[in-house]
């Protein structure tokens, strides 16, 4: 029982204050979790925290690899949708 | 709208928490003179002092607990001017002395800012380790702070205990329906709110944390972002309820969205504001008040005078290096102060530019004044200016903004700024050089003149084609006297009692 963070987070500190175990370490090149220490907040909070404060979806994942924030849940734009941007962006 | 002086400015600390005790009628769409003293020469809000004194802002706040539909969180782009984008984040001890160090170099540094690159009150130890030190070693430097406002009413107390000397918050909203298309979620004890209900939680913290301030006597200035046929027609709403809560001055900013962003609105197509349109309701929100018109939406980070930013000089490996005596530094602002104040004092008496009336000082006006026209004078033209210092200065190509002045008989009055790229790095979210220069034409395309100190030949043809006369003539001469002489030109010409013409309307 324990989350993970990825490359894509973005050191921004929302999550490493409100962890009820410590367990969030502001590491380089990205913010990570000591499995050892996460609990998922389980009999702390009803959410886990770190994910409900990331503002990057897809930074935090569960112990399956699965998103707890999936793209376009956050921000609202349909994945396909910055997809087709970046491309564009990058054929100029 | 003309106000009667209120000198008993509310200082009420507690029992009060509802705006409908605290408002006198001072209050009410005017300031009382206490408020009015208090920003006369401030660095931030006052035309004349702003070109005297300097401000920084530090980053040391990145956490941020909502999620606006203009800000996308992953960005960090050194050729970004949008607030609260910054590059290097710096920890409380690291941003004071930051700040000492700037503050002994530039002895003109009078105000010290925390806006982001997050939430300062989403970071509230770093945010008020910082305030706390600097309150004990540099006390004679201003501080402020900008917020979205969720976390204001359980900071306000703290925030008092530093003698914060003004808050920026900003509200896009007063509708919670508004709200939820321009504010997606929030973070709310200890989970996640989406929606109608986040936005109705930010709503009523925004107001309350504004009435606890107002109550308190510390300045509030509001924000506010227009996002076309979102919330341009909530805004006069808007700016009528925090006026009347106490807010000394409502600031309508247009909303940035590029699709390259990748920010909501930009990649769900939202547009920007047409300068016309932000124009229209600066206007109406914020009426006639000189100041605040030269808000130039500094970056984060930014070291200088507004407007200016020397920040590459003060890194932070540049400041580890530096030798700083603070205590004499102290003494040398004290100083510089004295004297900026005697200079400012001078320049009032020499007379008030023929803009503005100071005829009574006990006076302010909030509300646009109705200027009844001159019955022998030529149509107002609007003038955009490449100035730095308040004197004609930038040539065209590096300006990364201009000065926007109604030129009339009755003076030159400063209504506005924009912002333009000037030309930037070249990575491909800036566009080339070509681009940039239509877009700098679509910002000015109301403006019938345009002074800088020079331009190239290819710009000239462009702004002339679109119907805006380049005029470098008046170079390194004071902003609002080449106005007056352009526009004095212009009259002896003829071309005043005559509709503008050749222009591309936008
Ligand atoms: S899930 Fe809870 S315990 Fe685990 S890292 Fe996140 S905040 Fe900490
Ligand atoms: S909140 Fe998300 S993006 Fe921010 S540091 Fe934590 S994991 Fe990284």
């Amino acid at each position: 029982m324990a989350f993970t963070i990825i490359a894509s987070c973005v050191n921004c500190w929302a999550c490493l204050p409100l962890c009820p175990n410590q367990a969030i370490q502001a590491a380089q090149p990205h913010f990570g979790i000591k499995a050892e220490r996460c609990t998922e907040c389980a009999g702390d909070f009803a959410a886990a925290q770190c994910a409900s404060i990331c503002p990057i979806e897809g930074a935090i994942i569960d112990g399956l690899g699965k998103a707890l924030n999936p793209p376009g849940s956050l921000t609202g734009v349909p994945p396909e949708r910055w997809a087709l941007t970046q491309a564009e962006v990058a054929a100029r | 709208m003309d106000l009667p002086v209120n000198e008993s400015f509310p200082r009420a600390a507690a029992g009060c928490g509802a705006g409908s005790c605290g408002a006198t009628a001072g209050q009410i769409d005017g300031l009382t003179d206490a408020i009015r003293a208090r920003i006369e020469d401030h660095p931030c809000y006052s035309e004349d002092a702003h070109h005297y004194f300097a401000r920084m802002h530090v980053a040391v706040a990145p956490a941020c607990n909502i999620q606006c539909h203009y800000c996308n969180r992953k960005y960090d782009c050194a050729n970004e001017s949008r607030p609260g984008v910054v590059s290097e984040l710096l920890t409380p001890d690291q941003a004071v002395r930051k700040t000492l160090a700037v503050a002994a170099r530039i002895p003109q540094m009078s105000v010290l800012g925390i806006a982001g690159p997050g939430d300062p009150l989403a970071n509230p130890e770093r945010t008020f380790e910082t305030f706390r030190q600097l309150a004990q070693k540099a006390p004679d430097i201003k501080l402020c702070v900008s917020t979205n406002g969720l976390m204001l009413p359980r900071h306000v107390e703290e925030l008092c205990r530093y003698h914060i000397d003004h808050v920026t918050i900003t509200i896009n909203c007063v509708d919670p329906d508004v709200g939820a298309r321009i504010h997606p979620w929030i973070f709310w004890q200890n989970r996640r709110v989406y929606g109608r209900q986040a936005a109705a939680i930010l709503v009523e913290q925004q107001q309350l944390g504004l009435e606890m301030l107002s109550a308190r006597g510390i300045l509030v200035k509001v924000n506010s972002v227009l996002i076309p046929g979102v919330n341009d027609a909530h805004l006069p709403e808007v700016s009528r309820i925090v006026k009347a809560k106490g807010a000394f001055l409502h600031n309508v900013m247009p909303l940035i969205a590029r699709p390259e962003h990748g920010t909501f609105y930009g990649l769900m197509g939202q547009r920007s504001p047409r300068p016309a349109e932000l124009q229209a309701l600066q206007d109406a929100c914020a009426g006639d008040m000189k100041m605040m018109r030269h808000c130039r939406q500094c970056r984060a980070d930014a070291v200088g005078l507004l407007g200016e930013d020397r920040g590459a000089e003060f890194t932070l490996d540049r400041i580890e290096a530096m030798d700083v005596d603070y205590e004499a530094a102290m003494v040398v602002r004290q100083e510089v102060r004295t004297e900026i104040a005697a200079r400012l004092a001078a320049k009032r008496a020499r007379g008030p530019s023929p803009a503005v009336s100071r005829a009574n000082p006990q006076v302010v006006h909030f509300q646009p004044r109705v200027t009844k026209a001159a019955a022998t004078a030529g149509r107002p033209v609007l003038m955009a200016v490449a100035a730095r210092g308040g004197v004609v200065a930038v040539h065209f190509g590096h300006a990364r903004e201009f000065l926007i002045y109604e030129a009339s008989a009755a003076g030159a009055r400063l209504i506005g700024h924009r912002r333009v790229e000037s030309y930037c790095a070249g990575d491909e979210s800036c566009g080339d050089a070509d681009s940039a220069l239509t877009r700098t034409i679509e910002a000015l395309v109301d403006c019938e003149v345009l002074l800088c100190a020079r331009i190239g030949y290819e710009p000239w043809g462009r702004l002339e084609a679109a119907g805006i006369q380049p005029n470098g003539e008046h170079a390194m001469e004071a902003v609002e006297e080449a106005v007056m002489a352009v526009w004095q030109q212009m009259l002896a010409a003829g071309k005043l009692t005559v509709p503008r013409s050749g222009a591309r309307r936008a």
